[in-house]
């Protein structure tokens, strides 16, 4: 059997060195040749960003790809084979973990996957010799490695939640851990994995708040941080807002608390106050000073929506009777600005902050609706000129109406 | 008459020898019969035209025919120059108005038979009036530069494509090009503010001028009997009697303009987007509505021909046959009533209404 | 024979003074309410129509270097820019978020939204917080003792 394999390769190194400059290695001549399992490999490695920048199986796997023979693969010429679970980060980081030798390739390139990934949950429980989780190949394929900007890759930002949810999406596969598998179909629901589906990679995945290789879930304490990266405001409000002392006392998640953690739908007005859908009544009853400053804060919020609606309506009504309205409506603007400013004091969880733009937006509300009064009445002016035309006219057509009965009743001469 | 004005007009004839039409007009009469109200349609077309002409004078002074100032400028007009949203309100409700009156001038004069000889040719200029009247309209149209106008526009121009043999040449040559753009916009006003007013101007005067040398028309039904003496002839002198009536018609359509510009004033739209898509539910002015709807309802084939093709045949048939009504109708000239003819137009009159109430619904 | 204070057919003749003067009259005031509108359309009114085109932003010496304006274009805000050293940029001032109305920041030297904190660089790329895309950018010209933005080609 060695013998045939050996004869049949040489002559396919033979025929592939007339028709090729360079040589590939006896590896995948070779392999390319098997069925199955032995085959895959090869198919695989012909897209692999390692392929791309010349690298080859023996770089990985060890061995002699110039050596046609079986012998290619002895351990004594370095031959690694097929690493265990357990020995794949270090098999990798055989190679990534060295700064100057990845630089050859890739200048910016980081070195410290391994280091972070051993931080990690799943670098952990690898060591105490658990093979049920992910390792390198898990997320990033064995042969067909693309780079991680690929929109093929599995870690691509559109597609990280998918693999995520390889393992963490399996009841079965996570009934040992006591972990939820629901994060991921949390996640496809909530507004950032939409944005992210329109194709804004700065939209955060699994990875942005978890880590990629030194994936760690946030400490309760440290969740608002996390959010905070993106949501600088939000984050500076609530800081020295009175919640985060309470939430920091009671052990509650800071921003997940109302905003939740993987579901994080886009927050309605009607979240705030004390009605059936807010989330203040959640911790807040009646004649406590939070209930009242969350009826304090809906209201204002409520009374600037109401104006700003009035003027709207009352300046398209104007717009639609045919009069010039553009001005007014530029600073109506202003008005919906301070409306987006109100709500995101909201999380000062002071009425106060939010009280004095709802004031500011209820003041520019105001001065529209006076402009638009102003356009109609602008307009009833012009119907009251018409009424005066009206009135030559009819004066003019009972003129007309008198001389023709004057003329038709003298008579004929 | 006041002598100033008696010294005014001798001033004139002396220099014009306008006297001989002085003279003329002193002696036109006006038949009165029963269907003498139809008699005032033709002098308020005019005097709609007359209206258009003046307020689209006055809103030539600020428009301006450019894709990226055309729809600034009516705003301009609308908003800024004053009583431009009167002059604007008012030359678009006329102009429907105007179509509406060419219409039941035009009907009228078929129903009465006046087309008959020898007013055939007044038939002709005045049925060509008719066309350019509606040009006016669909040239107009486009002005505002506005999404409703530029859609319908190239629904409207798409149409010409479907001429057998010139068809491509033809809408080239509307739309400056093979799009709607700019270009369609400096056509069409140039359509609409100098060749359609030029075009106007040549059959208007033939029109007119055979009105005043034929006189007008007496029904067949009312010749008749005045003939066998079952009616006296009645008339009344054009000046000032009918000129005094025709005046207070006048003023009640202006004083309809007015409310109408000051009750439900004409509106902006929204700036035409060449790449937008059309909104739905896009048709064109109501007096194309029952072409529109008719080439809506078409099957995509007749026998051999492509249905809009079809469409586009008959309704050029049927252009044909009624330019041609009065030679087609020839025992008119005879004082006989064919109701043929009759019926054909209560045929024509009808379709247009149904199809217009159907492409409304 | 006269009887006093009759004088013969003067009741006809006053009568048909009347109906001259209204009809005179009708026909007058009509006309003026026709005419006064038209008279007046046809003066050039004193805000001269500015196309959608392009706007006076500032004077030249208006803005210092490392400064920005927010001007009316059209019916939206613009900004005018004049980066520290010393060229004019304009933009839409609209953010690309939610609407707010963007400023500049001499500060960080960058384009900011007080909204949300998005963050735009001097090109008007969207380099910082939720704004989605850049604005849009307008040509600035300087023309005598003034600065112009108008849209671009």
């Amino acid at each position: 059997m060695r013998f045939v394999a050996a004869i049949i390769a040489s002559l396919l190194v033979a025929a592939s060195l007339s028709a090729a400059p360079t040589p590939e290695s006896t590896c995948i001549t070779c392999h390319s040749m098997l069925d199955g399992k032995l085959a895959d490999p090869v198919k695989k490695f012909e897209s692999a960003v390692h392929r791309q920048v010349g690298l080859s199986c023996a770089d990985c796997h060890g061995g002699n790809p110039a050596d046609e023979s079986m012998d290619s693969m002895s351990p004594a010429k370095g031959f690694r084979g097929v690493p265990r679970k357990t020995q794949v980060p270090e098999f990798c980081a055989r190679c990534h973990s060295d700064i100057a030798y990845m630089h050859r390739f890739d200048p910016k390139m980081r070195a410290d996957q391994l280091s972070q990934y051993l931080t990690s949950v799943h670098g952990k429980r690898l060591k105490q010799g658990d093979t049920k989780v992910a390792v390198c190949v898990d997320c990033h394929g064995v042969h067909n490695i693309l780079p991680a900007s690929d929109t093929r890759s599995p870690v691509y930002p559109v597609n990280i939640a998918s693999t995520c949810a390889r393992c963490h999406a399996s009841e079965e596969h996570m009934r040992s851990y006591n972990i939820p598998t629901d994060q991921v179909s949390s996640y496809e629901k909530s507004v950032h994995a939409e944005i992210l589906a329109q194709g804004d990679t700065a939209a955060p995945t699994c990875a942005t708040c978890h880590g990629n290789h030194g994936a760690t879930p946030p400490g309760v304490s440290s969740v608002a941080n996390v959010c905070g990266t993106c949501h600088v405001f939000f984050e500076q409000l609530f800081n020295k807002s009175p919640h985060q002392p309470a939430f920091a006392a009671m052990g509650l998640p800071g921003c997940v608390q109302c905003h939740s953690n993987h579901e994080i739908v886009k927050p309605s007005d009607d979240w705030v106050g004390v009605g059936q859908d807010s989330v203040c009544a959640t911790c807040h009853s009646q004649g406590d000073k939070g209930y009242t400053g969350a009826q304090k804060i809906a209201g204002d919020l409520a009374n600037l929506k109401t104006r700003l609606a009035r003027a709207e309506e009352i300046l398209n009504t104007a717009e639609r009777s045919g009069m010039e309205v553009s001005s007014a409506k530029v600073e109506l603007g202003s008005a919906h600005e301070a409306l987006v400013k109100a709500r995101v004091n909201v999380h000062a969880f002071d009425d106060a902050e939010v009280q004095k733009l709802t004031d500011e937006g209820a003041q520019v509300s105001e001065k529209a609706y006076q402009a638009g009064v102003a356009a109609l009445n602008e307009r009833d002016v012009r119907r009251k000129g018409l009424g005066v035309s009206l009135i030559a006219i009819v004066l003019a057509i009972s003129g007309l109406y008198l001389k023709i009965r004057q003329i038709e009743s003298r008579p004929k001469t | 008459m006041p002598g100033i004005y008696r010294r005014i007009l001798k001033w004139l004839d002396e220099r014009f020898g306008a006297g001989a039409v002085e003279e003329f007009l002193r002696h036109k009469t006006v038949p009165i019969h029963r269907h003498s109200i139809w008699y005032y349609f033709g002098g308020m077309t005019l005097f709609l035209f007359v209206v258009q002409a003046l307020t689209g004078i006055l809103l030539l002074l600020y428009y301006r025919p450019t894709p990226n100032d055309a729809f600034e400028s009516i705003q301009y007009i609308v908003t800024q120059v004053p009583y431009g949203w009167l002059i604007r309100s008012v030359h678009s409700w006329s102009a429907n108005l105007l179509i509406l009156t060419v219409f039941i001038h035009m009907f009228s004069v078929y129903f009465l038979k006046a087309y008959r000889k020898p007013r055939e040719l007044t038939w002709i200029t005045g049925m060509f009036l008719l066309f350019i009247m509606l040009g006016f309209g669909f040239s107009g149209y486009l002005l505002p530069w506005n999404t409703l106008a530029f859609f319908a526009t190239k629904v409207g121009t798409e149409m010409a494509a479907t001429v057998p043999l010139i068809g491509p040449w033809l809408l080239k040559f509307l739309r400056g090009g093979e799009e709607v753009t700019g270009a369609t916009l400096t056509r069409f006003f140039g359509f609409h503010v100098a060749v359609l007013p030029g075009l106007t101007t040549l059959l208007l005067a033939m029109h007119l001028l055979l009105v005043q040398r034929l006189g007008m028309s007496v029904p067949p039904g009312v010749e008749r009997a005045i003939e066998e003496g079952r009616q006296p002839a009645r008339s009344m002198p054009f000046f000032p009697n009918f000129l005094l009536r025709d005046m207070i018609g006048w003023y009640a359509a202006l004083g309809v303009l007015g409310a109408l510009a000051a009750i439900f004033p004409w509106e902006l739209g929204t700036k035409a987007d060449a790449f937008a898509s059309a909104p739905a539910g896009i048709r064109p002015e109501w007096y194309f509505l029952f072409a529109f709807q008719t080439l809506k309802i078409l099957p995509a084939k007749i026998l051999f021909l492509e249905g809009e093709l079809a469409g586009l045949m008959g309704f050029t048939l049927a252009g044909i046959v009624w330019v041609l009504v009065p030679f087609l109708d020839y025992k008119a000239g005879f004082g006989r009533v064919t109701r043929f003819f009759t019926g054909l137009g209560i045929f024509a009159l009808g379709y247009m209404v149904v199809m217009s109430a159907l492409a409304l619904r | 024979m006269e009887t006093p204070g009759r004088i013969p057919n003067d009741g006809v003749q006053s009568r048909r003074r009347w109906i001259s003067l209204l009809l005179g009259s009708g026909v007058l005031a009509s006309i003026a309410s026709f005419v006064y509108p038209a008279i007046r359309y046809m003066i050039p009114p004193p805000i001269g129509e500015s196309t959608s085109r392009s706007v006076v932003a500032a004077s030249v010496n208006e803005l210092k270097n490392n400064s920005g304006k927010v001007f009316k274009f059209g019916s939206k805000p613009a900004l005018l820019v004049r980066t520290p050293d010393g060229d004019y940029r304009a933009f839409t001032a609209v953010c690309t978020h939610l609407n707010c109305t963007v400023q500049y920041r001499s500060d960080l030297h960058e384009i900011w939204c007080a909204c949300h904190n998005g963050l735009y660089d001097l090109s008007g790329r969207n380099v910082s917080g939720p704004p989605p895309r850049p604005l849009e950018s307008f040509e600035v010209h300087v023309q005598g003792e003034e600065v112009i933005v108008s849209r671009s080609a």
